[in-house]
């Protein structure tokens, strides 16, 4: 099988997999005339695909060949798709030729479980190895790191590697047992357990000595899948909040479960969640940036309001709280005004340090003025009590229905 | 009067700082001023040429003025030089002026340069080169790309830090950069025809491109709102956005509206059962504790196990005459699947250590095998078991006891307290006494030495650390054969 068609067979096998950052690393670069590639802390999507889809590293798997047989994967092992396996070789080469026509930002690596999970992690390890040591690249390198693989494998996946994940796949061990049987929840999150362990020592040894060896300096992340067994939103975002906490995780990807070519029995067979997996990112963002609980965002049903974003579904809910002076509300509140992201906070403490922030700036905050106004005053606007306590306000903040998404 | 002050290039920041620096010496109001960079087209009025400031008397501003002056020098907006002698003004008269987000001309300013910081993001991005043979036979990249504004100086040190190893050119109807592997050179523009067309690879990319796009979740106004139309017609895959946004309505229903296909025939090679770590210890134990061990590692007997990482079992020799029982793991314990590694743990070790014991001739453990925590965000904030928690774990310790068979049990702090002897009882009330335990073994009972960590106050943490080290050496001398040596 040529270059090409193995590029076609694996880079759709890796598509599932939402995560495609290059961001958070050290800096590092070649001017020296060694070797090729830098990473400058901010992440670069060189081109989008028309699913919205940032393409920043080259994502693929090394082989799809699988002895597991996970029902919502494409390449599972019951699977009836065409198989396919790069030579260490042929990815080493994609992603220099890639690279330096600046299509990438680097590589993406990971696999279908063959032979054992050693085995597995050995052949990913040898690329990155293979590219950073043989090659002297510098760009991002993300792998895949296998459940329970060798303590040395990992170790040495962390010296090459910028990132490590691995994915939960699904919130509850239970949802994990059904359609990943051969997955072991325990494994993962001793592995994860083991990661954050790793990342730590790592971060205290280098304090001590620019020479201490590294490991993976932009963390390790994972990712949820979202629709396919029936687990509620204020499960998934337990799960994350329990992630983030016990393992310090950079990112919890949340992947709609979308439909797959072949699929296995017994799954919901429809368009993806969409609209629910931006809800739930919006829902992860308020918990890590805006001090907002699972407990207030979640409701008692289980599940995010899909018309209404989750900050703007907690204000609604706690009007008794607003409207807030804006010229005098603390961070932590103002964080809470729909509309208002970390960066316009900022920027209104900031400013109201010299002079009183009015109506007529917000819009040079760049703001959703509508959609703040109702929650706060100023000294020229004071929202209306009415409008304040009426069901109206709901429908006048709910965005308009989403148009299908059609022609160019 | 009104003055012509003349820059060498769009991006002349070094002549417009001269100018301005004597300008807003002289006081010279920003009406008064015609800015002009030199070869382009003059405006009707001819202005009087300014006499070349040569004022060396200088004035400072913040560093933060300079940097956002670099960049939004490179904004196409022939209002640019104006704007920043009128911003620079305003610095002058208020020196934190840039806080003010708010302000109509800090904020038209800030919207330049965020602009310009967004087209130099995006050059970095969507630069594709074309790898050409050089007339040495070596290869050469040439890209042509179409900036929206001045920022070909600005973005180019970029490459030259990730492409040193290469010769590239990145050309422009403006401006061109070379890199020879040397140095870096700026040249005038040239027509899009100047550079290559293809590039073999081109073919490899678009394969790439449509297939990492699932066609299940179209989303093109994201698409289009990171990546603007404007920018395709340098892109070597965007010819591929109409076929696929066609086609993916279609190709999705399809996966829809497919029947499940039969599981392959012959599927790939089954997956081996014992895959995990604790299925292998499963396979390799040989001693009863080391069952129990294995047993434990699938604990389900309280819901605790879920959100932990992992069962945290006791460790030390296999017949020790001592057993330590604490509460339950912390967060290091519950990462490492070790008892006592976390701060309690380093403060047990050093109090075992002046004590005179060995921790490698005990045995510890914890009453209960889960981490019981509650996130909040980056930590895990420990919470303490409840009765039907130790009493679901009880069975783990008692197997061990059992096993382990030691003289002495020594229990650090009431949870333990209550697991060994079964019902809930002070820590007062029991610590300087020997006790029996239900498998008949002696017990005494101390305080848990992450109780030491959290008395706050100084004086009395010293006090209660020495009582601790002391009833440590009790069991020393109850058991002298856990001493050191």
């Amino acid at each position: 099988m040529d270059v090409q068609s193995k590029l076609e067979i694996l880079a759709d096998a890796a598509k599932y997999d939402a995560s495609c950052a290059s961001s958070g690393t050290e800096k590092r670069h070649s001017a020296d005339g060694k070797g090729i590639g830098s990473t400058e802390g901010m992440g670069i999507c060189h081109s989008y695909a028309p699913d919205g889809r940032c393409i920043s590293l080259l994502k693929i798997l090394l082989t799809n060949a699988c002895m597991f047989d996970c029902r919502y994967c494409i390449n599972r092992s019951s699977s009836n798709v065409r198989r396919a396996r790069f030579t260490v070789r042929e990815v080493v080469d994609l992603t220099l030729d890639f690279y330096k026509r600046n299509y990438i930002e680097g590589l993406f690596l990971s696999s279908g479980i063959i032979r054992s999970p050693d085995y597995t992690m050995e052949q990913l390890v040898l690329v990155a190895r293979t590219l950073r040591v043989g090659h002297g690249f510098r760009g991002y390198i993300h792998l895949k790191t296998i459940p329970d693989a060798a303590p040395e494998l990992v170790a040495e996946a962390g010296l090459h590697a910028d990132r490590l994940s691995i994915n939960i796949e699904l919130p509850t061990e239970t949802g994990l047992k059904t359609l990943a049987p051969e997955k072991d929840v325990r494994a993962i999150r001793r592995t994860m357990g083991d990661l954050r362990v790793r990342l730590e020592e790592a971060t205290e040894e280098k304090r001590r000595s620019v020479r201490a060896p590294r490991f993976a300096p932009a963390g390790q992340s994972t990712q949820m899948i979202v629709g396919a067994d029936g687990a509620s939103d204020r499960t998934i975002l337990d799960t994350s909040a329990n992630l983030y906490g016990s393992y310090r995780l950079k990112r919890v990807y949340y992947s709609a479960f979308s439909p797959i070519p072949d699929a296995s029995a017994g799954l919901p067979l429809a368009a993806p969640p969409l609209l629910r997996e931006h809800r739930l990112y919006q829902a992860d963002w308020l918990l890590r940036f805006y001090g907002f609980t699972v407990d207030e965002i979640a409701p008692a049903s289980g599940m995010l309001p899909l018309d209404i974003d989750p900050k703007l579904a907690w204000a609604l809910q706690h009007r008794d709280r607003f409207p807030l002076d804006l010229n005098r509300a603390s961070r932590e509140e103002l964080l809470r005004v729909p509309g208002l992201g970390t960066k316009s906070v900022e920027r209104i403490l900031s400013a109201r340090r010299f002079r009183l922030v009015r109506s007529d700036d917000l819009a040079r905050l760049r703001v959703p003025v509508g959609k703040v106004l109702p929650f706060v005053v100023l000294p020229d606007h004071r929202p209306a009590t009415r409008l304040l306590d009426g069901e109206r306000l709901v429908e006048r903040l709910r965005p308009p229905a989403r148009q299908l998404e059609l022609a160019l | 009067m009104s003055y012509l002050a003349e820059l060498a290039s769009p991006v002349d920041l070094e002549g417009w700082r001269r100018w301005a620096r004597a300008f807003a010496l002289a006081g010279t109001p920003g009406e008064a001023i015609e800015w002009r960079v030199a070869g382009e087209a003059a405006g009707l009025f001819q202005p009087e040429p300014a006499p070349l400031p040569g004022a060396e008397a200088g004035f400072s501003v913040p560093r933060r003025f300079l940097q956002l002056a670099e960049t939004a020098i490179c904004h196409r907006d022939p209002e640019r030089f104006a704007l920043l002698y009128a911003l620079l003004q305003a610095v002058l008269r208020q020196r934190d002026v840039l806080a003010v987000a708010i302000d109509p001309l800090v904020a038209r300013v800030a919207g330049m340069a965020k602009a310009v910081r967004r087209d130099i993001h995006k050059m970095h991005a969507f630069v594709r080169f074309r790898a050409i043979e050089a007339e040495d036979g070596g290869q050469q990249f040439i890209a042509w790309f179409e900036p929206e504004h001045h920022i070909v100086e600005a973005a180019a040190p970029f490459f030259q830090r990730r492409f040193a190893a290469m010769r590239w050119s990145i050309l422009t109807s403006e401006r061109s950069v070379h890199w020879d592997g040397a140095e870096l050179s700026f040249a005038g523009g040239v027509p899009r025809s100047a550079a290559p067309s293809e590039d073999a690879l081109e073919e490899l990319w678009r394969s790439y491109y449509a297939a990492i796009f699932n066609p299940a979740r179209l989303k093109v106004q994201a698409m289009r709102s990171e990546m603007p139309e404007k920018y395709w017609k340098n892109l070597p895959e965007a010819r591929l956005i109409r076929p696929l946004v066609e086609s993916a309505e279609r190709r999705a229903r399809e996966m829809v509206a497919a029947v499940p296909a039969l599981p392959n025939p012959q599927p790939q090679r089954p997956a081996m059962q014992p895959l995990g770590a604790s299925a292998m210890a499963d396979a390799q134990a040989v001693t009863r504790l080391e069952e129990l061990r294995a047993e434990a590692a699938g604990c389900r007997n309280c819901p605790l196990w879920a959100p932990a990482t992992q069962t945290v079992f006791g460790e030390g020799p296999e017949h020790a005459s001592v057993v330590f029982v604490g509460e339950q793991p912390g967060d290091s314990e519950d990462l490492k699947g070790r008892p006592f590694v976390g701060p309690a743990g380093q403060l047990f070790d050093r109090a075992l250590g002046e004590a005179g014991l060995d921790r490698q001739k005990v045995y510890v453990t914890n009453a209960v095998k889960h981490f019981k925590f509650e996130p909040r965000g980056k930590r895990r904030i420990h919470q303490k078991p409840n009765a039907g928690e130790i009493r679901a774990c009880r069975p783990w310790l008692t197997g061990e006891l059992a096993t382990i068979r030691p003289k002495l049990v020594v229990a650090l702090g009431a949870t333990a307290v209550q697991s060994l002897i079964g019902k809930a009882t002070s820590l007062r009330s029991v610590r300087g006494q020997v006790l029996k335990t239900d498998n008949d073994a002696e017990m005494m009972a101390t305080v848990h030495p992450s109780y030491l960590l959290r008395v706050p106050d100084e004086a009395l943490r010293a006090s209660e650390y020495a009582k601790f080290v002391e009833d440590l050496r009790l069991v020393g001398e109850h058991d002298p054969s856990v001493r050191m040596g």
